[in-house]
């Protein structure tokens, strides 16, 4: 089970601060939190990938392989802003 | 230089000279305006003079039919791409309607200096000559200048159509769809962050501070103007030669803007004459490859100084509202900040990166972060070093040197109370990686200028901290042998700062070989796999992740071939520092030149390559000291002594460390002290020029003191933490807090220049 942390962009569709939920890929998280919470596919994916602007870490690194980055048991999900260095 | 736990590297940690240094010192480096390709044209911009104005006309026909002119192009020739977000590497994204529009103006002009047609001549002086031919006819409309002006309801719309974002994903691009009707805004997008309970934090503190910040907008200070040749062949390929720090986000970025297939075009990067983040993106690219497609010739555009300060974009000005807690102890116990970040004349201002590093170095239980960014009549922001976090450690770190003068404690001793730890949550929500926050300031505080006193009158010293979380991304590496035991070593990233150098060390390093016998040299588009940009300061940590992958490789084809010459397995061959030997005969040794000599005729080629796209990054924590004196009669800051002290990881080659160390010092003092961009009330910049926009030379400056803390990074093969933007966190705050000493009083904006401080002494 990963812990999705409820941001911003999830609070209108998950209660409370943390959720834990199902699966071995960001994809698999993302489409548990969906089957649990409708609306959440709405606001994280586009045409079937990550919405550009959503930043998705795993623990304290930043995804890197979008929807197939692996999430390991226990590991922390966060749905962040993107930022980017210079 | 404080070592901690480091192997004993034969190449890490020395000071090899640079492989470019020659070519660079001697003027043989290609730029990308030393670029010359046969029959190649001349191109030139026509930029709108008025900063908000609508695009009546644009008559071109005088100007094509000057003999000499092979092509003019304005915003119609442009396609219509969609104004959805595109994502870019490093999690930043773009909204490629509206970049396109911001290279060349189609309705409306933004600002002063937007382009709103393109000549290419045979000369620069016929392209400037048409340039006068073409004739514009506009509609003025009011300019919205400041982001507080622009948040206003009754504010000039900047940009038709554009609705605010409640966060960065219910609205895909922020603009109207045909048909659609809503309330049109300036603000772009908003966004919140939280932890814990902030009114529960605010109850728990003893004392409370909200103050107002203002940082300015920031000239990223590179040497060379923005310069870019392209080519449209017969067969429908596009060649751009240009000076990126993202050889790739060029290609795929002009290709989505130019409806071309990215397979189409290819990118050339020249030696870079700095950078900074301003060469990220695309700005100039599409214009001159449309020139070239529309006429078939060459074409090569290079701008102006002028043009640079004017329409190439600046680190973002931003408002800081800040609201902290402390115990009497001096525990912080609540944060709460809203960041009003201006972004140009499209979105996309760097607000997220002060949010999410502005608290990063410490450790608070409740907090809350609200992101604004506001669209404004200026031309688009662009990243600069850490893009966004110095303005928000401009506040924090100004609010804890209060708080340590209200509690009479010592300003380092009050940030180790409140230092993060790993696993330590962020306001963000992530917890905290590996860190070597609490080993840098312990450093600081260990360091002789701390430990000096500052005496006398008008004087000051200041500290502050900073952090930047630092980026990874693809990266690629081809690394071939030459017949004389030598590497060709191709790797995807553009060279800021010695890159290619530390590369070919990290390489040579897990090699077993002198990084002499390392051949560096940065691909082209083609001719190497992706490679995410020069930024984030992610360079050095992926490529010596690509570096330590290809010299794996090498090394087991290496070990393959000794095996095949000895017709023994692989596991009976030990490779050692260049020398393979034979398990079952140790009297049986081939080096890696006797190798490289035979090799085509036992086997073929050896070439080792990697791609790898690694995890493992971990952020920079950096401290900084100033001393300051100030001259009460003119107001004019002089910096009399300086330290930086950071957490690097490991330093590989800690001659480059010290100088990206001593760079950002210097670029964020200038900030600090003189540096801004003066606008009239109609929007033209009035000192756009290096002789008006004061930057620091060697002359203002005294020598920056530098302190190494190596806490290696568990997360990468050499231990490489990304050192180029930590260092630029500080000097804004440091600076500030050394000023409010020397002066008894504070300022809450920046620059700090002669006039401001002689206005703060004056309101005393």
């Amino acid at each position: 089970m990963a812990t999705v942390f409820v941001s911003q962009v999830l609070r209108p569709f998950v209660p409370g601060r943390s959720v834990e939920v199902p699966g071995r890929t960001v994809g698999q998280v993302v489409e548990a939190l969906g089957a649990r919470y409708p609306g959440v596919i709405a606001v994280l994916l586009e045409d079937g990938d990550l919405r550009p602007g959503v930043a998705v870490s795993v623990g304290d690194q930043l995804a890197q392989d979008g929807l197939l980055e692996p999430v390991g048991p226990g590991d922390e999900v966060h749905f962040l802003p993107a930022f980017a260095g210079g | 230089m404080t070592t901690v736990d480091r192997p004993p590297y034969r190449i890490v940690g020395t000071r090899p000279i640079r492989h470019d240094g020659i070519d660079k010192v001697t003027g043989r480096a290609k730029y990308a305006n030393d670029v010359q390709i046969p029959g190649h044209l001349h191109a030139r911009f026509l930029r709108s003079p008025h900063a908000h104005a609508r695009i009546l006309s644009i008559d071109t026909s005088r100007a094509e039919a000057l003999p000499g002119v092979f092509a003019v192009v304005t915003g119609k020739d442009f396609p219509e791409v969609s104004a959805v977000l595109r994502e870019q590497t490093e999690g930043a994204m773009a909204n490629m309607g509206l970049l396109s529009r911001h290279i060349m103006a189609r309705d409306k002009a933004w600002f002063r200096g937007h382009a709103v047609a393109a000549v290419a001549a045979d000369s620069p002086h016929r392209a400037e000559e048409a340039l006068k031919l073409i004739e514009v006819r506009y509609e003025l409309l009011p300019p919205v200048l400041d982001a507080l002006e622009a948040m206003k309801p009754d504010a000039p719309i900047v940009i038709d159509g554009l609705v605010t974002n409640t966060s960065r994903t219910t609205r895909a691009g922020g603009i109207l769809g045909p048909g659609e009707d809503g309330p049109q805004s300036n603000v772009a997008t908003t966004f919140v962050m939280e932890l814990g309970d902030l009114a529960n934090g605010f109850e728990e503190a003893d004392i409370i501070l909200e103050r107002d910040y203002h940082t300015t907008a920031a000239h990223q200070g590179y040497i060379e103007p923005q310069a870019a040749t392209a080519f449209w062949s017969t067969d429908h390929q596009l060649t751009i030669w240009t000076s990126t720090q993202g050889p790739f986000a060029v290609r795929d970025n002009t290709a989505a803007i130019l409806k071309l297939s990215p397979g189409q075009v290819k990118v050339v990067p020249a030696e870079i004459g700095g950078g900074f983040g301003a060469k990220l993106n695309i700005t100039i690219e599409p214009v001159a490859a449309l020139l070239a497609m529309k006429c078939g010739r060459p074409v090569k555009l290079a701008v102006s100084r002028l043009e640079v300060f004017e329409a190439m974009g600046p680190a973002s000005p931003a408002y800081v509202h800040l609201r902290m807690g402390i115990t009497n102890e001096g525990r912080i116990t609540a944060a709460d900040t809203r960041l009003i970040f201006e972004a140009g004349a499209i979105p996309g201002s760097p607000v997220p990166g002060a949010a999410n590093c502005m608290f990063s170095p410490y450790n608070i239980a409740n907090g809350r972060i609200e992101g604004i960014d506001v669209v404004v009549n200026k031309p688009k922001t662009l990243s600069y070093r850490a893009p966004g976090a110095p303005s928000g450690a401009y506040a924090v770190e100004q609010m804890l040197d209060e708080f340590a003068a209200m509690l009479g404690k010592d300003p380092i001793e009050l940030r180790l109370l409140n230092a993060a730890h790993e696993g330590d949550r962020r306001i963000n929500g992530v917890a905290c990686g590996s860190m070597g926050f609490q080993e840098t300031l312990e450093a600081a505080a260990a360091t002789d200028h701390y430990r000096s006193p500052i005496e006398g009158p008008w004087r000051g010293r200041g500290v502050a901290a900073g952090f930047w979380g630092n980026a990874t991304g693809p990266a690629s590496v081809i690394a071939g042998l030459l017949p004389d035991g030598r590497v060709s070593y191709i790797e995807g990233s553009v060279d800021i700062g010695g890159t290619r150098t530390t590369a070919a060390m990290m390489f040579a390093e897990a090699v077993g070989m002198p990084v002499t016998d390392v051949r560096p040299s940065v691909a082209d588009t083609d001719s190497i796999g992706f490679t995410s940009n020069t930024g984030g300061s992610s360079v050095t940590f992926k490529q010596g992740w690509a570096a330590y992958e290809a010299a794996q490789d090498l090394k087991r084809q290496l070990i393959e071939r000794a095996a095949k010459t000895w017709d023994v397995p692989v596991d009976r061959v030990r490779y050692e520092a260049g020398v393979c030997t034979n398990l079952d005969d140790e009297a049986k040794t081939l080096t890696t030149n006797q190798i490289a000599a035979r090799m085509n005729g036992t086997g073929g080629p050896i070439i080792g390559h990697a791609t790898v796209v690694p995890r493992g990054v971990a952020g920079g924590f950096a401290v900084h000291i100033a001393d300051v004196e100030v001259d009460p009669a003119t107001g004019k800051v002089t910096l009399t002594r300086y330290s930086c002290v950071q957490d690097v990881g490991t330093a590989i080659h800690p001659g480059y460390v010290e100088g990206q160390m001593q760079g950002g010092a210097a670029q964020g003092i200038g900030w600090a002290i003189n540096e801004e961009y003066v606008y009239n009330a109609e929007g033209r910049m009035e000192n756009s020029s290096f002789l008006d926009y004061r930057m620091p030379t060697a002359l203002d400056l005294p020598p920056i003191e530098t302190h190494l803390v190596e806490v290696p990074n568990p997360g990468h093969p050499f231990g490489v933490r990304g050192v180029g933007e930590a260092a630029f966190v500080p000097p804004l705050p440091a600076m500030a807090n050394a000023v409010a000493h020397a002066l008894g009083t504070r300022m809450y904006d920046l620059p700090m220049s002669p006039r401001r401080v002689l206005e703060a002494l004056a309101r005393q």
